[in-house]
């Protein structure tokens, strides 16, 4: 039994991790591999480029304070030789124009150390093309359950689910990672655009408020929480 | 008198004394300029008035050869040589003969041509006359005689002297005054200066409670003593606070980290199976967790109150903030038994965006925290937005206890939680982040009585409503 929770078994990420602290990699390596992933390692920017120009990778996981090629660097050059993989940033520096700096040289997400690796799973997994709806999809489907993105419309089992304009855009981006585990800041990043530390249950209520409005009166629950990470939207429970 | 010695020679080494000492150099050079013009002046003048009358008396001479001829000369010249304090006269004939005279001494050949010059002489007329300068004209009369008009010059350089002796005294009269009076007025001034050093001494010595003396003048001492009493003001709270927050730290975070160690320690001396190792486990991830938010706090509120953001400031609306934070903690406050309402007009304020809303969430949390009412009946939290004058406020309001009067300037220090028992999570950094925030982007923070309940009212400079799009 793994003490990580993670999203179906069923698709397998080949990710690319760049960073020089050996234990920190080492102990990423070990927690992606149980989480069914595969993953190589370039302890510099350097050897972390060539990589990436090399490699066909799903994901790139950088570091922002690399020996030899600092990681913003190294995504800008990355970006600047048309290499469109998906990179999430990982930083000791967590202050928003940190954050708009990482974006801004190419990053798709950042995330501040420390972190817990449920976070930097989930993001990850979120960040891979390979799985959840592709963004240009209109209509979104998870089991009875229709999420309609051009006419704002909601339906489950063919009747139609009033939702608010917030709640609408918060299933929305539930139902585009269908089958991964979202995180509460995931949330209030996506769906709020607020980078901030919520500290209480703020974001719990809402999906409670939701998930009443979307599961009630039904035998199959859609809206999932996933104890010590956040929410996953799926078919069933396996 | 041993301690004049070495006072004295700090005296001249003063600033004030230096500026005494270039002042005078400056004044005696004019004054001696202003004397050298004067001598010479006067000089010049006399010289005009001797050349005048020698002038004169020839003329008066040639007049009285051409009525009478030599005789008359003779007479006239006799006649003049008699009164008191007269010209010098010579009259020679064509063998060099002297036909009348009042002196005795001349250089030979004085006058073998005509003209204006210069020339020592002696009175023939007054018995031991010494040797004294004249100016002289010699004149040519037809018939072979000369005649020799001038007058004495040594008056010239008395009449000088008259000027110039007088106001060289005066010169080092008001040299050695000034030289006095500066030495008084700069023993005055170093003497406060002398204080403010001692006192400075003090306060670096590790007493910040030192002020400067005010002597009440309100002259350049004064202001200068207030304003450096301001700046220990300044000074001595910033230390007081770094010392609480030390202190706090010490206590906030060595506290959750004693535990944590104790935890561990605890799990492995004393668990037995998988379960109390996991439960060990996972209230470490807890606490830790809860140190990294203390830290992430901390630091957000070190950054703002460093200033750096005010380069990345934007025009940012802060009704949409308003509504977005609102509708963000609506949920919660009601499942808390709260009515959570928004009001907001719209305004514009120069900002980051993303610190503006984490300061209206940390109220509204607090709000949705502190604000239910004793009764337990249904509590209200408003949020409202509006302009007044040049300003926005912000207001949050709730219906519990509010903050006692005394305690209203506490809450915004670091991990200040009126909470004695701290029962309640947080950090005691909310309304610290909230009040740097607010002076990060140039306003203030105020608490009130809602009656019943708290009011925080945060203000800030709002951009002019023709700049709203």
């Amino acid at each position: 039994m793994t003490l990580i929770q993670t999203s179906d078994d069923s698709f397998a990420m080949r990710l690319l991790l760049i960073e020089d602290d050996r234990d920190a990699a080492d102990y990423l390596r070990k927690a992606f591999r149980e989480a069914g992933h595969v993953v190589d390692h370039a302890a510099d920017g350097e050897e972390g480029l060539a990589l990436a120009l090399d490699g066909h990778y799903d994901v790139l996981v950088v570091d922002r304070m690399l020996p030899r090629r600092d990681g913003l660097s190294v995504v800008s050059e990355l970006r600047q030789r048309g290499e469109a993989t998906p990179v999430l940033i990982l930083s000791a520096l967590g202050q928003v124009d940190d954050r708009v700096m990482g974006l801004r040289a190419g990053g798709d997400d950042y995330l501040p150390k420390p972190y817990a690796f449920t976070e930097l799973l989930a993001r990850v997994e979120a960040l891979s093309r390979r799985s959840g709806i592709p963004a240009t999809e209109t209509l979104y489907k998870v089991g009875d359950l229709e999420l309609d993105r051009l006419a704002h419309r909601v339906s489950r089992a063919g009747k139609d689910v009033p939702l608010q304009p917030r709640e609408f855009r918060l299933l929305e981006y539930l139902m585009r990672h269908a089958g991964q585990v979202v995180t509460r800041t995931m949330l209030l990043e996506n769906v709020w655009d607020y980078h901030f530390d919520p500290q209480t249950n703020v974001i719990d209520v809402h999906v409670s408020r939701l998930r009443s409005k979307i599961d009630k009166g039904f035998d199959v629950p859609l809206i999932h929480t996933v104890r010590g990470a956040g929410y996953m939207v799926r078919e069933g429970l396996k | 008198m041993r301690i004049l010695p070495r006072g004295l020679s700090r005296l001249i080494r003063t600033t004030a004394f230096k500026l005494l000492a270039v002042y005078l150099v400056v004044f005696a050079v004019f004054a001696l300029f202003m004397i050298g013009y004067v001598a010479w002046h006067t000089r010049q003048l006399i010289e005009t008035q001797v050349a005048e009358s020698v002038a004169g008396e020839v003329r008066f001479l040639s007049e009285q050869y051409r009525i009478g001829g030599i005789q008359r000369l003779v007479f006239a010249i006799d006649r003049r040589t008699r009164r008191p304090g007269s010209s010098i006269y010579l009259l020679t004939n064509f063998n060099g003969e002297v036909l009348a005279s009042n002196v005795s001494d001349l250089p030979l050949g004085l006058l073998d041509a005509a003209g204006t010059r210069f020339t020592f002489y002696r009175r023939s007329d007054e018995a031991g006359a010494k040797e004294n300068l004249a100016f002289v004209e010699v004149f040519m009369l037809p018939g072979g005689y000369r005649l020799l008009v001038g007058r004495d010059v040594e008056e010239r350089d008395t009449v000088r002297q008259m000027v110039v002796r007088p106001a060289q005294g005066a010169l080092l009269l008001i040299l050695v005054l000034g030289l006095v009076g500066g030495f008084f007025v700069t023993r005055r001034v170093l003497k406060r200066i002398d204080s403010m050093t001692a006192t400075s001494e003090i306060i670096m010595a590790g007493n910040l409670s030192g002020r400067l003396t005010v002597d009440g003048t309100d002259d350049e001492f004064d202001r200068l003593a207030h304003s450096l009493n301001a700046m220990l003001e300044r000074i001595e709270a910033l230390m007081i606070g770094l010392k609480e927050v030390s202190d706090n730290i010490a206590h906030d975070l060595k506290t959750p980290l004693t535990r944590l160690r104790n935890r561990a320690e605890e799990a492995l001396r004393g668990a037995s199976g998988e379960a109390q190792y996991r439960a060990a486990l996972e209230t470490t991830i807890e606490e830790s967790e809860n140190l990294i938010r203390t830290f992430d706090a901390l630091l957000m509120i070190a950054r703002a109150e460093a200033g750096q953001a005010r380069g990345t400031m934007v025009p940012v609306d802060l009704a949409a903030i308003a509504e977005n934070v609102a509708e963000l903690y609506e949920p919660l406050a009601d499942e808390q038994g709260l009515d959570l309402t928004v009001e907001a007009e719209p305004v514009q304020v120069l900002g980051v965006r993303e610190l503006l809303a984490q300061v209206l969430a940390n109220l509204v949390d607090n709000a949705i925290k502190y604000g239910h009412p004793p009764a337990g009946a249904r509590g209200q939290i408003r949020v409202r937005l509006r302009r007044e004058g040049g300003d926005a406020l912000l207001e949050v309001s709730d219906s519990g206890e509010g903050i006692p009067e005394k305690d209203r300037d506490r809450v915004v220090e670091r991990f200040v939680r009126l909470d004695a028992s701290r029962t309640r999570p947080g950090s005691g950094l909310g309304l610290s982040l909230v009040a740097a925030v607010a002076r990060l982007h140039g306003g203030g923070l105020a608490f009130s009585d809602a009656a019943p309940g708290l009011k925080v009212t945060l203000r800030l400079p709002a951009l002019s409503p023709e700049g709203l799009a």
